[in-house]
């Protein structure tokens, strides 16, 4: 049996799960010293179905703490920053677009030194190791010890990110290092954004990872512990210490394959309705669809895989507004919808009191709203449909129908059917499906290279990767006959010659928990 | 004019309007001009009519593939020989310098040349817009090459060429771009005061910040498209300026063959079964069609935005589902001229239909 808890800004999710089966869910409140919410979360569903914590063969935990923590810009720590890449780049040194107060808290250490490769892997320029040896001992000398190494086209070959990395640790054995190949796609800037970032992160990381440890501890919970990551797969938590960013938009995730395994339905359109915001997003096999372009977090340009997530301003506390033309959202009365909205003795008019109204949901007093006009009812309903409608269709690829699954709490606003969608899903569990999508995390390996189809031929390139890409996912823990291919993205590159493709395989596969086991005994 | 540090971002996005879906990222065009700006200082910009008429004036532009600018941007040291290899073939420096190319990332590389070297640059271009190819410049047009002309790496490896017409020099300087790693900096188009007095696309670094600026000022009144309309409509040459379409994408095919994209992107109304437009673009934007008749052309403008943030989308990131506006403006008699129309005009590009400016077509 294993344990999928989801921490979330408002509610810390626990299930227990046998199988395929939801043995016991559990939602509370998060609290300040988030282990504690982790361990009410969990006793809860261990109580409620009388399991004994030694039957748990795994816990797997999804968390938004790192991505408040450096949008709030809390308990970051300063970065020395290592470019390989001179002598081109030196025209934007890192740090260039970063807004004033988060560069002054993690900026300031920067080495741009001569290294990288070109864009189909040949050497641009040899590495300078005395460079790197030189910066390691001048950050040695500021105590500085998280450090974040970028190497012009690392995605296409790590090597000198790597033994820059071998370098430091030589040099300072307990400092962290953040490769930026290790997280980021083509694009330099963006990818060692992502990276100095992750930096930032080492401490908290650390802090974060202790404290589910010993939560777990507190439970009797001897089982490994894993963190999902914002594709849907696993980490374990000594990677997660090392790449905290990884698990930056791991919530949707785990929402959207949640909602996946509940309905059985793995190419879908996931809607998740919570109070203020719906959360729209693209279920392929399985795997939420990654957005291609960058994402600006806490003001700051990245490009590291993220679910393309389309978030619209309706939620079951939004805002109806019934002077001049009727209008919904996206103003909400947010959490507290349970003394403000009219149905709960609140003066505001809210979509959730249209819901009670229209005699689809129940809950709170339906006489508090039995003075509506039928019109307003009317209207409102229409108007929360086609917002729906709307944002299912921004987020299809072509126009032909496409199942739609309803979750989060706000799903009882939704009671017709939805123009462009063949069905529309919902599910008993739809409440926590963000926990039960972190409890069926998979672990995955993943690819993501130029390569040259004149040279290879399509089908060996592909092949390759994928074998590539197959041992990564056996390396990191799945078992290699559930293995599957998620995704194969190729993307001619114009003015290259001979051919060149930039090729992104991604493959996952279940943990194998047997093994998990053996390991530990 | 001067252009602020706090300006780029509307000199980029109005730069990216011109570029009418091409001519590259100004992301990292803004990040550059930002970076030599904090440590050089402001360029001088000058106006073209204050040129001598026997003054020396370059046109600096970087070339290459997009995805190997996103890692490699400029170093600096390279624009810096592009200006000095072309200057010691000529034997002489340049009294100014000018962008090739308003549109897209190129806009911004000469502020970066400038700021760097303390030459003054011309508020004008040499398309009025982006192009792919380094012939389809109105200097080009009326008879001056863009010959001779230097290609430096971030090796600070330098080459001069010299060709017998601009197709030969685009082809060259392609070559010998693959070889460097595809992406380099060029000074070119070696022309005179006069040349750029007669013959330049004028003002349109004004023009390109102007539109960032209409765009941004729109979005704090909640019209940004409207806000736009309205400056094209206030200025001599892109007076001719309309909404063509409003809807959603519906479908996007495209393929590439000899290096450059050919793409059909398909427009729906949002309501009602209305005939949609059909957007024909390359690197760019060409021409919009509807019921088989165009109603938009090259070198007309042709811009995909946003319907509600008027934020200019280039073609690679076109998708279905997008709600967008397509804008299309008139382009300075300059670049309209039948001679000009024979080297970027629609057969340029093989669309094989006369060319017929913007405000000549009803719609």
């Amino acid at each position: 049996m294993r344990i999928g808890v989801d921490v979330g800004g408002t509610n810390t999710d626990a299930v227990l799960m046998d199988g395929r089966n939801v043995i016991a869910s559990k939602k509370t409140p998060t609290t300040a010293n988030v282990s504690d919410g982790i361990v009410d979360a969990i006793t809860a569903v261990l109580t409620q179905s009388a399991t004994p914590s030694e039957m748990i063969q795994c816990v797997m935990i999804g968390t938004t703490q790192f991505t408040n923590a450096f949008v709030e810009r809390r308990n970051l720590v300063k970065v020395g920053v290592m470019r390989l890449s001179l002598p081109a780049t030196r025209g934007i040194p890192p740090l260039t677009d970063w807004p004033d107060d988060i560069r002054a808290v993690v900026g300031g250490n920067m080495h741009m030194i001569r290294g990288g490769y070109q864009y189909d892997g040949r050497i641009n320029s040899e590495l300078d190791e005395k460079g790197i040896l030189e910066a390691t001992r001048d950050l040695k000398g500021k105590g500085i010890k998280a450090i974040a190494i970028s190497g012009l086209f690392s995605p296409i070959n790590s090597e000198m990110e790597e033994r820059a990395e071998e370098i430091i640790l030589n040099e300072i054995p307990d400092s962290i290092v953040t490769l930026s190949s290790r997280i980021g796609r083509i694009g330099l800037i963006e990818r060692e954004n992502a990276a100095i970032m992750n930096a930032s992160l080492a401490d908290l990381s650390l802090k974060i990872v202790s404290s589910f440890r010993k939560a777990l501890t507190e439970l009797g919970i001897t089982a490994p512990f894993y963190i999902s990551q914002n594709d849907g797969t696993l980490m374990k938590a000594e990677f997660v210490e090392k790449y905290p960013v990884l698990t930056f938009a791991s919530g949707p995730t785990n929402s959207m394959r949640g909602a996946a395994y509940l309905s059985g339905i793995e190419n879908a359109l996931v809607a998740d309705i919570g109070g203020t915001t719906t959360d729209i997003g693209m279920l392929m096999n399985g795997f939420p669809r990654e957005s291609s372009l960058t994402v600006d977090i806490g003001g700051v340009r990245t490009n590291f895989r993220m679910p393309d997530i389309l978030a619209i301003g309706l939620g079951g506390g939004s805002l109806v507004n019934t002077e001049g033309p009727l209008s919904v959202g996206p103003q909400s009365v947010g959490y507290r919808l349970t003394e403000e909205a009219m149905v709960f003795g609140g003066k505001t008019l809210t979509t959730s009191d249209i819901a009670v109204a229209a005699g689809y949901a129940d809950f709170g007093d339906p006489a508090l709203v039995k003075g509506l006009a039928p019109k307003t009812i009317d209207d409102a309903v229409a108007r929360i449909h086609e917002i729906v409608a709307d944002g299912i269709d921004k987020m299809k690829t072509n126009a032909d129908p496409v199942p739609l699954i309803l979750v989060g709490g706000g799903a009882v606003l939704i009671n017709r059917d939805i123009a462009g969608a063949s069905q529309v899903i919902t599910h008993e569990h739809g409440g926590v499906a963000n926990a039960i999508g972190a409890s069926i995390a998979q672990v995955g390996g993943d690819i993501d290279r130029v390569v040259s189809y004149d040279v290879l031929g399509r089908d060996n390139a592909i092949a390759e990767a994928k074998s590539e890409a197959i041992d990564a996912a056996i390396a990191a823990g799945a078992e290699p006959n559930s293995i599957q291919v998620v995704d194969i993205e190729e993307i001619p590159l114009s003015y290259i010659p001979g051919g060149s493709v930039r090729l992104h395989i991604k493959v996952a596969g279940d943990l194998n928990l047997d093994n998990i086991a053996k390991v530990k005994k | 004019m001067r252009i602020e540090l706090d300006d780029l971002k509307d000199f980029a996005r109005g730069a990216a309007f011109l570029g009418t879906g091409g001519g590259g990222d100004p992301y990292i065009g803004r990040l550059l001009a930002q970076h030599a700006i904090k440590e050089f200082g402001h360029p001088t910009i000058i106006e073209p009519e204050e040129l001598a008429d026997d003054a020396l004036v370059f046109a600096i532009a970087m070339l290459g593939a997009p995805t190997v600018l996103v890692e490699k941007a400029a170093c600096g040291d390279d624009i810096d020989l592009a200006i000095d290899k072309l200057s010691e073939r000529l034997g002489r420096r340049p009294d100014a310098l000018m962008p090739i190319e308003i549109g897209g990332i190129n806009s911004t590389i000469p502020i970066v040349a400038s700021a760097r070297s303390g030459i003054p640059l011309v508020n004008a271009d040499g398309m009025g817009r982006a192009f792919p190819e380094i012939q389809m410049v109105t200097f080009n047009v009326y008879g001056y090459p863009p010959t001779p002309l230097s290609v430096v790496d971030e090796h600070l490896n330098a080459v001069v060429v010299d060709a017998k017409d601009a197709k030969t020099a685009e082809d060259l300087v392609r070559s010998v771009a693959i070889q460097m790693g595809l992406s380099v900096m060029t000074a070119n188009y070696p022309v005179s005061g006069a040349v750029v007095k007669k013959y330049a696309v004028k003002k349109t670094l004004t023009l390109a910040l102007e539109i960032g600026r209409a765009i941004s000022l729109g979005r704090k009144q909640g019209e940004p498209v409207n806000s736009l309309l309205a400056y094209l409509r206030s200025t001599e040459y892109y007076k001719h300026c309309k909404v063509l379409f409003d809807g959603k994408i519906v479908d996007i095919k495209r393929e590439t063959t000899k290096g450059f994209s050919v793409g059909h992107c398909h427009i729906s109304p949002l309501k009602g079964d209305s005939e949609g437009v059909e957007i024909i673009f390359q690197n760019e934007n060409l021409a919009a069609r509807i019921n088989g008749k165009l109603i938009a052309m090259v070198p007309d403008l042709i811009c995909i935005v946003d319907r509600e943030t008027a934020e200019p989308i280039p073609v690679e990131a076109l998708r279905y589902g997008q709600r967008v506006k397509i804008i299309g403006a008139s382009v300075p008699p300059i670049m309209r001229t039948p001679k000009a129309i024979k080297i970027f005009g629609p057969r340029a590009f093989g669309i094989e239909e006369d060319y017929t400016p913007i405000e000549d077509i009803p719609t």
